[in-house]
């Protein structure tokens, strides 16, 4: 059982990684993590058992109330008692909707088990793939409960062998994914089974829940639940009761925590090479595979959360060493110094403070107001690596201008973008230069929608346009004609250049962050080597961007080193507003062939080195073939065969691909994929076309080039809407002659 | 005449020097030429002249004079200039001598491109004036260099120094200047930003007893002149701008009597040099 304890007794129980389990709950989008993380919460007396199920306590933000549906990742302590044993649970709800994916992706860094929660009725979705597959990503082990049973039951009416046989098909399908995307020393001992314990289900709204081992302590059958659910509602009220008391949903659940799942003496040795790459001999990697509370600290962020009384708050796992009160750290990735002002550990909603929290533990510290997600906390004074870059499933593909409505709020405006900038990484917010707008983009049209209410929350009233794609501009293949000559405008400095595609390994080695400009130029040297880059090409990659990378070939020349940053600036320049549109360029490979400088430093200064740089970047870029792209998602929708019509037809209205169609019973999986550009209101028509009876889910999937006969007009439109002239400019207007 | 030999000499590009201070730096013939040009055009950004006026420009040459931004030169390719010189006679004045410190040599190549003849008309050059000032040798000046302001740092001055000094030359240090920003940079902070290289690079180029003359509105109705150890020179009162430096290379000794004489140098130089 698990019981209320005070602040203090947890303290001691930190100090104790075998009984500590960092645990996450992780599933598809309302199929009930919030829900059951409520009544794991109850269980250990922090809210009563009468409000668990109903409140979503841990959706603590009154539009996560409303909506009932969670937005951002919360953490929890709590202590569950086991053969006489006090286990240390540190638990962290996610969101399911895909647009607060960034979420997961930053939770699972932190914890060592994840619970899947899969809803019965519609079984294993989209995100559930995503959030598996991400989980064991990171080697974090999974266990399983499938929700929602009494759905089976009330709604479908399924007999005991017909809910036996319901969960092997869920069973077969988690664990043909677990196969798929574990690691290979655990894609056989990490597949959940019944007998083993290692899969849960109950109900998490009636908060009861079984799995094999209290089955048969508690001798409760199959029959024995469906018999709860028959009868008069009154008396099935009173049954279900019962049955929420014989067979309460936490107790298999934290017991499946605490046997199942590793404690970080168990994890920390094999997920070290996966999340970090430093020296496993140093001192610091002998305390992480230690998980040694005296060794030299390493945290991981995975949350910030800002506010107003300890300002910005850094929530993460420590995996070496200890957090204390006061103490001086480096920031890695960022190389700066600060100091610890107050740490911090959750109790559901509240943030307790105390003096410090050891190693395996998740903690919080405050004082450290320029740290962003993913940092890498450490020891002051010692060499050490950064934490692998955390990998988002998605990419921020909708933009909207806003403005404040009244330009007066201005100060505001920048105050309250800066604070959910910072909270959450998968929003970006920039300034359009030339149309003197304000961009913001985010992973889909809800993400934006909740963002706009939290500005209205701190109360700032903003306009917001509908939304904007974001394309992206490439080139159809590489340049191979001689080098492209840019000259400054006084035509005293040239520069040569050409440009490749890069391959999809080096783009994806730059979304993972394995590339980055600012790590130093032996680590991005060493790492291109690695992709089969040749030797000088990888030595010259001397700027990344926005999926591009700028590579210095020259040889020989003089004053280089004193144009070169100015050159930096003209090649960013150019990859963030692009010719075709003005979009960002999309895995450039842009060289440096040769330049040819002035003597006298004032006749080549940023004023004549930056357009010499993005002028033959346009030229060339407009001389090979050039492709706008543009964002596609993948869709699932899990329809009853008699609307299957409905939604191959909103498919095809809006340039949709259907990619696979299985179906199972009278349901029908309907895999396609789709524009994100025609994909705006499709909730709607979903719902009334099929009576609201599609279980439907998108998600980022890829960037691809816009249909042939559709880029001119596209084009266009883009161009039209930031106010410039109708058609892309010809290469001719970049071409210098000698 | 025939027609085509009349068209010919129409197409024709003249670059007159503004010499260094006002409109009164024009050479006699400079101003000739202007007075029988169909267009007038003056550049005004590469270089201040302390007291030029624009409406007694105008009245001297009696027509209108359309003042050209860097953009109309360097993005536009002066096409404005080169539009006129293909319909008239075109007359271009550029402050001190049209070729000096600057890069207007592009605008003439695009004149020759189209078949427009260029002829030149010199005027008094920055360069000359504060030779002429300092009392040093011509002969001994090794490669002139600009400094830069600092947010477009540059070591090539220091290294310019270092070179012509191993050769025994002086150099003629220009500081950079933004006239439409209204921005100068001053004798003072170009010699904190060669003694911090000197902290990095440490050759002995700018150490606080390094020798070197520094020089304000050379060609200019009050130029101010002085010649000092850095240590005594970062100090000194220049005045308005512009401002210009010199680092000595081997002197000789009339060159230092003349630093002594018309520079303020202290007598001690004298014993320096033989
Ligand atoms: N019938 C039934 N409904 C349930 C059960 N568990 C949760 N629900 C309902 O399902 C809906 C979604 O539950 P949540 O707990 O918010 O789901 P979630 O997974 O946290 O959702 P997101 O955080 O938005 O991804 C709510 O209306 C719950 O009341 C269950 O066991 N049976
Ligand atoms: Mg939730």
């Amino acid at each position: 059982m698990a019981r209320y304890r005070q602040t203090d007794e947890i303290v001691k129980l930190m100090d104790n990684p075998t009984i500590i389990r960092n645990t996450s709950i992780i599933a598809h989008v309302d199929h009930g993590k919030t829900t059951l993380s409520d009544s794991l919460l109850a269980a250990a007396g922090i809210i009563s058992t009468q409000t668990a199920g109903q409140k979503l306590f841990l959706d603590s933000w009154d539009l996560e109330q409303k909506r009932q549906m969670t937005v951002f990742a919360s953490n929890v302590s709590l202590v569950h008692t086991l053969d006489e044993k006090d286990y240390l649970i540190n638990l962290i709800d996610t969101p399911g909707h895909i647009d607060f994916s960034g979420a997961v992706t930053r939770s699972l860094r932190a914890v060592d088990g994840a619970l899947v929660v899969v809803d019965a009725v519609e079984g294993p979705m989209t995100q559930t793939e995503t959030v598996l597959m991400q989980a064991l990503r990171e080697r974090v082990k999974p266990i399983l409960f499938i929700n929602k049973v009494d759905r089976l039951i009330k709604e479908i009416k399924l007999t005991p062998q017909e809910i036996q046989r319901k969960f092997a098909k869920i069973l077969l399908r988690v664990n043909t994914l677990i196969e798929k995307y574990a690691p290979a020393e655990h894609k056989k001992d990490w597949q959940v089974t019944v007998e083993d314990g290692r899969v849960a289900f109950g109900s998490a709204l009636h908060k009861w829940g079984l799995n094999i081992d209290h089955m048969k302590m508690k001798k409760v059958t199959f029959q024995d639940i469906i018999d709860a659910y028959t009868g008069e509602p009154a008396e099935v009220g009173r049954k279900v009761d019962e049955l929420s008391k014989k067979a309460p949903l936490p107790e298999p659940i934290l017991d499946m925590f605490c046997k199942h799942l590793p404690n970080p003496f168990e994890a920390q040795p094999y997920r070290q090479p996966q999340i970090w790459p430093g020296d496993v001999d140093s001192p610091t990697g002998v305390g992480m595979a230690k998980v040694d509370p005296n060794a030299p600290l390493l945290m991981c962020i995975s949350t910030i959360e800002v506010d107003p009384h300890s300002g910005t708050v850094a929530i993460g796992r420590i995996f070496s060493g200890s957090i204390t009160k006061g103490k001086t750290v480096q920031l890695v990735s960022s190389h700066q110094k600060g100091q610890v002002q107050q740490v911090f550990m959750s109790m559901a909603t509240d943030r307790v403070i105390i003096d410090r929290v050891p190693a395996g533990n998740i903690g919080a510290i405050s004082g450290l107001p320029s740290i962003h997600v993913g940092e890498t906390i450490a020891e002051d004074g010692i060499e050490v690596h950064s934490f692998e870059g955390l990998r988002y499933v998605s990419d921020p593909v909708v933009t909207v201008a806003v403005e404040p409505e009244d330009v007066k709020d201005l100060p505001l405006f920048d105050k309250v973008m800066h604070k959910l900038t910072t909270e959450d990484p998968n929003l970006h917010f920039h300034m359009n230069k030339e149309s003197g707008e304000f961009l913001l983009s985010g992973m889909g049209e809800l993400h934006l929608e909740i963002t706009a209410y939290r500005m209205q929350e701190a109360g700032l009233k903003v306009k917001l346009s509908k939304p904007i794609v974001i394309y992206r501009e490439t080139i159809g293949h590489d340049y191979t004609g001689p080098a492209v000559m840019g000259k400054s405008p006084n035509k005293h400095n040239k520069l040569w250049i050409t440009i490749e595609k890069l391959s999809d390994e080096v783009i994806e080695a730059i979304k993972s962050e394995k590339i980055t400009d600012m790590q130093s130029k032996d680590e991005r040297t060493k790492i291109l080597r690695g992709l089969g880059w040749a030797p000088d090409d990888a030595k010259g990659a001397v700027a990344v961007e926005e999926n591009n990378i700028l590579v210095n070939r020259i040889r020989g020349r003089q004053y280089v080193d004193e144009i070169i940053d100015h050159i930096k600036t003209g090649f960013r320049e150019a990859v963030h507003t692009s010719p075709l549109a003005k979009e960002p360029a999309y895995g450039l490979k842009i060289n440096l062939e040769d330049v040819t400088v002035h003597e006298d430093p004032v006749h080549r200064g940023p004023a004549q080195a930056i357009p010499m740089t993005w002028r033959p970047i346009y030229c060339t870029i407009l001389l090979s073939n050039p492709k706008l792209l543009e964002p596609l998602m993948s869709f699932e929708c899990k329809v009853p065969s008699e609307f299957v019509s409905s939604v191959i037809t909103l498919l095809n209205k809006r340039r949709g691909k259907i990619l696979d169609m299985p179906s199972e019973e009278d349901m029908i999986t309907v895999k396609a994929e789709m524009p994100v550009s025609e994909s705006f209101g499709i909730a709607d028509i979903l719902r009334s076309s099929t009576q609201g009876r599609a279980f439907w889910a998108t998600q980022f999937s890829r960037w691809a080039p816009v249909p042939e006969q559709m880029q001119e007009e596209t084009i266009k439109k883009i161009r039209e809407r930031r106010g410039l002239p109708p058609t892309p400019p010809k290469p001719e207007e970049y071409f210098e002659s000698e | 005449m025939n027609v085509t030999s009349r068209i010919t000499t129409l197409k024709e590009l003249v670059f007159v020097g503004l010499g260094l201070n006002d409109e009164q730096g024009i050479s006699l013939s400079g101003l000739e030429e202007a007075k029988t040009a169909d267009h007038v055009f003056i550049e005004l950004y590469t270089s201040l002249l302390p007291d030029f006026s624009m409406k007694r420009l105008e009245a001297l040459v009696g027509k209108k004079v359309r003042v050209l931004q860097r953009f109309d030169l360097e993005e536009e390719n002066g096409k404005l200039v080169l539009d006129s010189a293909e319909k008239g006679k075109t007359v271009f004045f550029v402050p001190g001598d049209p070729f000096i410190a600057t890069t207007h040599v592009t605008l003439r190549m695009e004149a020759a491109k189209r078949g427009v003849k260029t002829r030149i008309v010199h005027g008094a050059s920055i360069i000359s004036a504060i030779i002429g000032l300092s009392g040093l040798h011509n002969y001994k000046f090794g490669k002139t260099v600009t400094v830069p302001f600092p947010e477009n740092f540059s070591e090539t001055p220091y290294k310019v120094i270092a070179q012509n000094k191993q050769l025994g030359l002086h150099t003629l240090c220009l500081l950079d200047i933004k006239v439409d920003e209204n921005r100068f940079l001053t004798i003072k902070e170009a010699l904190t930003m060669l003694m911090e290289i000197e902290q990095k690079k440490k050759l002995n180029i700018a150490t606080s007893d390094t020798f070197a003359v520094g020089v304000a509105r050379a060609g200019s109705n009050t130029p101010t002149l002085k010649a000092d150890y850095l240590n005594e020179l970062v100090t000194y009162d220049f005045g308005a701008p512009p401002q210009s430096l010199i680092f000595t290379g081997q002197l000789h000794f009339m060159e230092a009597d003349a630093l002594i004489a018309f520079a303020g140098a202290p007598p001690k130089l004298r014993s320096t040099v033989k």
